[in-house]
C-alpha cells in the first residue's frame, strides 16, 4: 500500500522530469533558432576587432612639383597595463618626464581591458623616443608607436592657399559625405586640403584582429592595404608665393597672381596668415581662440573676402569705356589745372599744382583725377556701370576657396534701391576715379587685369595645374582698346613721371596701374597720417607686356600711395614667378643680349 | 558480501552506465575543446586530468557496485558523521578559491568535502526515512531537520555554497514529498511560507554575499550593466545561441577559449558544447541526461527494499536538481548558482562522488530481484 502510493508520485516525478525537459527544449528553440542569428553576431562583434589602417593622404604639390606638404611621423608611447609593474612607476615617470600621478590615472581608467594599450604621452621628438626606446626593456608592456600627421613644409607661406587639416565637426561627422572616414581622421578644413580633400584622402585599409575577452590579440585574420590618396598639383608657384609674402613683410594686406590665358591661380596672399602646422596635431583651444580674436584677422581671407575703393586702378575701365563709347580718343585731350568745380563743390587732382594739358596716356600714365572727372562726365554712371560689369566687378569670380564678396558697382539703379535716393553727377566723378560707393576685391582685381592683358577674356580662377580654362565672361572691349590700355600701363611703370615706378623689373616688362583707397575724405599729404588713418594702396600689374603670362593685385591695407606700398610687391612676384619660368618666358632685353 | 555471479552480469544496470560514460567522454571532448590554448605553449591540460579522474571514478563505482548497498545503512551514520567534520574541517585547513572556501589541499591534490558530504547525506537520509513508520508526523519532520538537513545546511553557506546548501534542502524537502507527508504539514508549510516569505525573503537578502546579490539581480536584469553583473548570462546566452542549429562545428567555438565565456569548462559547460553542436547536438544531450534521471526513478520504484528505494530516489533527485540549476542557469531561466552539471563539468571531486554516486544506483538495481536477508 505504502509502497504502491510512494511508486504514484515517483511516476509523477517522472512527468515532470518530462515536461521540465520539453520546456527547455522550448528555451534551447528561442536562443538557438529565433534569436540564433542575432546571438551569433554577437559572439562575432565578441571575437573580433576591427582596425582601421589609415590611407597615407596625397601630397600637395606647386606647379613646378615642388613638394608643398609631407606626411611626417610623429611618435607616441602607450603600455599595456595587464603587462606593466606598477612599482616602476616612479622610474618611468623620470624616463617620460611626466608626474606619477598621470601616469597612474590613465592606467588605472576604468572600462578598459588590461589588454587594451593606453596612450601615455604623444607627440615625442625623435630625441625623446631614441632615450625611451634604450630604457625600454625596464618597463615591459611599453609600446612605442608611430602616428602620420600632416607636415606643412613652407609654415605660413601659401597657407590661405594650402589650407589644414582637422577632425570632423558635428556637421561632417553626420555627413554621409564623410562616411568613410575612419573617426578620429583628420580631413580638410580650409583651402586646397579641404577642396580637394575627396581625392587627397584616399581609401583607409582594415584589419581585422581576433581578440580574447581581455583585448589580447591572437592572429590577424584579414588585411586590406590602404589605398594612398591621389597626389595633386596645384597652380600655385610656391617661389611667386614666398617672394610676395617676403615682400609684404609685417604688412597687411593680400595678393592674387593668376596665369592670363587659363585663370590659374599662380599665387594667393592674404596677409597676416596662419601656420598650417599648428592644426597638423589637433590645435589647442587657447591657440584657436588667440587665432580667432586676433584683431589684424588672420583667418580672413582677404583676397577673397575684402572689399575695398579699388582707388585710381579703376581709371583704366573708366578709360575703356570711354574709348569704346567713342566719347574720347587716345588724342583727346584735357587741361588739368589742379581741379574742377562743379556746382559748390571742388573735385581736386591729386596733384594740387595740376597737371597741365594731357592726352589719355599721359592722364593713365601720371594718374590724372581731372582727365577721368571729364570722362566720366561724358559716360555717366550707368555707361561706367555696363563697362565694369563686363570686367567682372561687382559679382563672384567663381573661385571656389572660401565665400568671396561681390564687391559693389553702383548705377543709378542701385542707389535708388539701397539709398533710396538719386544719382548726383558729383557721385559720378568720385567714381570715375575710382572713389565712392566703389568696392572690389583683390581676385576681381587680379581676373579683371588678366582679362585686360589676354584681350578681353575672363577667366575663373582655379587651383589645380593645367585645369581646362573656364571662360566666365567676355570684357566689352575690343583689342584695339586694349592695346592702347595696355601701351599705357607700360608707361604708368616705365615712363618718367610713371606712378607705377617703383615696379620696374630689369627682368622683364611689366605694366600696371596704381591705386589708392580713401581712407579718411582728405587729400593732403596721407604719408604724415598715424597708420590707421593712411589710405590703402593698390597696384595692379601684368607681364610681360609684350606676350602676358601673369597678371596681378596687390591691396595694402594703410599702405599710403599705391605706386610706394604695391608696386614693389607686384614686381618681387613677377620676378619671383619668372626664376622658374625663365625657358617659358622669352625676356625681349634677355634675348637682345643673345 | 561480494557477490558476482552470472546472474549479477544478467542484471547490471549496462545502460545507464553507457549514458554516464557518454556524457562523460562528452564532456572531455568538450572541456578540451572550450580550454584548447589560441597561442602556442599556453594551456593546462584539463581534459586529461578529467580522463584521469574518469578512470579512477569507474573502478571506484565498479567496486561500489560490487557491494550489497545494504551496507551503507548499517554505517549511515559514522559516514555521515565523517562528512560534517570534513565540512568542518574546510575552515580550518581549507583554501579559497573565487570568493568562497570549499578546498582541502594533501600536496598536489585538492578535495571538495561538500562533494564527499552530499553522497553520505543521501544515504543517513534514505536511512533515516527507512527506518520510520508511517506517514511523517510534525515532531519527526522537524527532528529529521534539525538532525540532519540543519547543521551541513548552515555550514555549507557560510563557507559559502550556496549551490550545494540549496542541493541538499531540495532533496530533504523531495525526499519528505516522496516519502508521503501528513496533510497538515504540507498545509501548516503552505501558510507559515506565505505569511513569512517577505521576512525570510529579506532575511535571505541580507544573509547573501555581494557577488550573490548580484547574480540575482543579474538574472532578473542581465541588460543592465552586460559587462559587469549580467556578465555572465549575457555571455552564456550568446555561447549557447551562437550556435544555431546546427553548431559552430567542434573545435570551431570561440567563446569559451577566446574566454568571453567564464567558467566555460565548469559551471557553463552545456553553453560551451551548446555553441559546437548546435540545437541537435544540445537536445541530444538533454536526452541522455533525462534517460539517466527516468532509469534512477525506475530504479526507486523497483527497488527491493524500502532503504534501497530512498537511497536511489535521494541520488536521482541530486542528478536531477544539479541537472535543471545548471541547464536552467545556462540557458538564462534560473539565476547564476555556482554548481556542475553532473559528469560533465571539469572537477576530480566532484566526478569521483557522481561516479560512486551511479554506482549505488546501479547497485540498487543489480540487485532488486534478490530476497531479503
Amino acid at each position: 500500500m505504502k509502497v504502491e502510493r510512494e511508486s504514484k508520485r515517483i511516476l509523477v516525478t517522472g512527468y515532470i522530469v518530462i515536461i521540465a525537459f520539453l520546456f527547455l527544449i522550448m528555451r534551447l528553440w528561442q536562443l538557438q533558432i529565433l534569436h540564433g542569428s542575432k546571438y551569433r553576431e554577437l559572439s562575432e562583434a565578441n571575437r573580433l576587432r576591427i582596425m582601421t589602417i589609415p590611407a597615407p593622404r596625397g601630397i600637395l604639390y606647386d606647379r613646378n612639383s615642388i613638394p608643398l606638404v609631407r606626411n611626417s611621423s610623429y611618435y607616441f608611447v602607450s603600455i599595456t597595463p595587464g603587462e606593466f609593474d606598477k612599482g616602476k612607476v616612479n622610474l618611468l615617470s623620470k624616463v617620460l618626464n611626466m608626474p606619477v600621478k598621470e601616469i597612474l590615472e590613465k592606467i588605472d581608467k576604468k572600462g578598459i581591458g588590461p589588454f587594451t594599450p593606453i596612450r601615455l604621452k604623444q607627440g615625442l621628438s625623435f630625441q625623446e623616443v631614441a632615450y625611451i626606446e634604450s630604457r625600454r626593456s625596464d618597463f615591459p608592456g611599453l609600446i612605442i608607436e608611430v602616428e602620420v600627421s600632416r607636415e606643412y613644409i613652407y609654415g605660413s607661406i601659401g597657407s590661405h592657399i594650402i589650407g589644414y587639416l582637422g577632425k570632423p565637426n558635428l556637421y561632417q561627422s553626420k555627413d554621409p559625405l564623410f562616411s568613410n572616414v575612419p573617426p578620429d581622421t583628420f580631413i580638410g578644413q580650409w583651402g586646397a586640403e579641404m577642396l580637394f580633400d575627396k581625392s587627397l584622402r584616399g581609401i583607409p585599409g582594415e584589419r581585422v584582429i581576433e581578440v580574447d575577452s581581455l583585448g589580447r590579440e591572437i592572429r590577424l585574420l584579414t588585411e586590406k592595404q590602404p589605398v594612398k590618396g591621389e597626389d595633386i598639383k596645384l597652380s600655385l608657384d610656391i617661389n611667386l608665393q614666398k617672394a610676395a609674402e617676403d615682400a609684404f613683410g609685417e604688412r597687411v594686406g593680400a595678393l592674387v597672381a593668376v596665369k592670363t590665358n587659363t585663370g590659374e591661380v599662380l599665387g594667393l596672399v592674404s596677409k597676416p596668415s596662419f601656420d598650417p602646422n599648428l592644426f597638423a596635431r589637433g590645435i589647442s583651444y587657447d591657440e584657436w581662440i588667440s587665432l580667432i580674436r586676433d584683431n589684424n584677422r588672420p583667418m580672413l581671407n582677404r583676397a577673397l573676402q575684402s572689399q575695398y575703393p579699388p582707388g585710381s586702378v579703376f581709371k583704366i575701365i573708366t578709360a575703356i569705356a570711354g574709348l569704346e563709347e567713342g566719347l574720347i580718343k587716345p588724342e583727346t585731350k584735357v587741361n588739368c589745372r589742379g581741379g574742377i568745380n562743379y556746382g559748390r563743390w571742388h573735385f581736386g587732382c591729386w596733384r594740387k599744382e595740376g597737371h597741365g594739358v594731357l592726352s589719355l596716356h599721359k592722364a593713365i600714365v601720371e594718374s590724372c583725377d581731372v582727365y577721368f572727372y571729364e570722362v566720366g562726365k561724358l559716360l555717366g554712371i550707368d555707361r561706367i556701370y555696363n563697362y565694369a560689369s563686363s570686367f567682372g566687378l561687382g559679382k563672384e569670380t567663381g573661385f571656389k576657396l572660401v565665400n568671396e564678396k561681390k564687391g559693389i558697382i553702383p548705377n543709378t539703379k542701385w542707389k535708388k534701391e539701397k539709398k533710396r535716393q538719386p544719382w548726383y553727377l558729383g557721385e559720378t566723378f568720385n567714381t570715375a576715379i575710382g572713389q565712392g560707393y566703389l568696392a572690389v576685391t583683390p581676385i576681381q582685381m587680379a581676373v579683371m587685369t588678366g582679362a585686360i592683358a589676354n584681350g578681353g577674356n575672363l577667366y575663373q580662377p582655379t587651383l589645380i595645374k593645367d585645369a581646362a580654362a573656364v571662360l566666365s565672361g567676355k570684357a566689352r572691349a575690343n583689342l584695339e582698346t586694349l592695346d592702347i590700355i595696355k601701351k599705357s600701363l607700360f608707361g604708368v611703370v616705365n615712363e618718367s613721371g610713371g606712378t607705377g615706378w617703383a615696379a620696374k623689373s630689369q627682368l622683364t616688362s611689366i605694366g600696371g596701374k596704381t591705386g589708392t583707397a580713401q581712407v579718411v575724405a582728405m587729400k593732403y599729404g596721407s604719408g604724415y597720417l598715424p597708420e590707421k588713418f593712411r589710405d590703402h594702396a593698390w597696384f595692379v600689374a601684368f607681364a610681360p607686356v609684350e606676350k602676358p603670362e601673369i597678371a596681378l593685385s596687390v591691396f595694402v591695407e594703410h599702405g599710403g600711395h599705391g605706386g610706394g606700398a604695391a608696386a614693389p610687391i607686384a614686381k618681387s612676384a613677377i620676378e619671383g614667378y619668372l626664376k622658374n619660368q625663365k625657358s617659358e618666358i622669352q625676356d625681349p632685353k634677355i634675348k637682345e643680349k643673345n | 558480501m561480494f557477490n558476482i555471479d552470472r546472474r549479477f552480469i544478467k542484471n547490471f544496470d549496462w545502460i545507464t552506465l553507457s549514458v554516464v560514460t557518454i556524457i562523460i567522454f562528452i564532456g572531455v571532448m568538450t572541456i578540451y575543446s572550450a580550454t584548447r590554448p589560441l597561442v602556442d605553449g599556453e594551456g593546462p591540460g584539463f581534459y586529461a586530468r578529467q580522463t584521469v579522474w574518469f578512470l579512477i571514478g569507474i573502478a571506484g563505482l565498479f567496486l561500489v557496485v560490487s557491494f550489497d548497498y545494504i551496507w551503507l545503512s548499517r554505517f549511515s551514520v559514522y559516514l555521515y558523521l565523517a562528512g560534517i567534520v570534513s565540512l568542518i574541517a574546510v575552515f580550518i585547513f581549507g583554501k579559497a578559491g573565487l570568493g568562497a572556501q570549499r578546498w582541502i589541499s594533501f600536496g598536489p591534490l585538492s578535495f571538495q568535502p561538500s562533494e564527499f558530504f552530499k553522497v553520505v547525506y543521501v544515504i543517513m537520509l534514505s536511512h533515516q526515512l527507512s527506518i520510520m513508520n508511517g506517514p511523517v508526523s510534525t515532531i519527526s519532520f522537524f527532528r529529521l531537520f534539525f538532525l540532519i538537513v540543519f547543521v551541513p545546511f548552515i555550514l555549507l553557506l557560510k563557507q559559502p555554497d550556496l549551490g550545494t546548501a540549496l542541493v541538499i534542502l531540495i532533496i530533504f524537502l523531495s525526499l519528505m514529498l516522496a516519502r508521503g507527508l501528513q496533510r497538515k504539514i504540507v498545509i501548516l508549510f503552505v501558510i507559515i511560507g506565505l505569511i513569512s516569505l517577505p521576512f525570510l525573503g529579506n532575511i535571505f537578502w541580507e544573509g547573501l554575499k555581494d557577488y550573490q546579490k548580484n547574480r540575482l539581480i543579474a538574472f532578473m536584469e542581465p541588460g543592465v550593466d552586460p559587462t559587469g553583473i549580467g556578465y555572465h548570462i549575457t555571455q552564456s546566452k550568446i555561447t549557447v545561441g551562437s550556435g544555431k542549429f546546427f553548431g559552430k562545428g567542434y573545435l570551431k567555438g570561440t567563446q569559451g577559449p577566446f574566454r568571453f565565456l567564464p567558467e566555460k569548462h565548469t559551471d557553463f559547460i552545456y553553453a560551451a558544447f551548446a555553441e559546437e553542436w548546435g540545437f541537435l547536438g544540445s537536445i541530444l544531450l538533454l536526452f541522455f541526461y533525462v534517460v539517466l534521471i527516468l532509469r534512477g526513478l525506475n530504479t526507486a520504484m523497483n527497488a527491493k527494499d524500502d532503504f534501497g528505494r530512498y537511497l536511489a530516489l535521494g541520488i536521482t533527485f541530486m542528478f536531477l536538481t544539479y541537472f535543471f540549476v545548471n541547464v536552467g542557469m545556462t540557458l538564462g531561466v534560473m539565476p547564476v548558482v555556482g554548481i556542475p552539471l553532473p559528469f560533465m563539468s571539469y572537477g576530480g571531486t566532484a566526478l569521483l562522488s557522481n561516479l560512486l554516486s551511479l554506482g549505488i544506483l546501479i547497485s540498487i538495481r543489480t540487485r532488486r530481484f534478490e530476497l531479503f536477508h
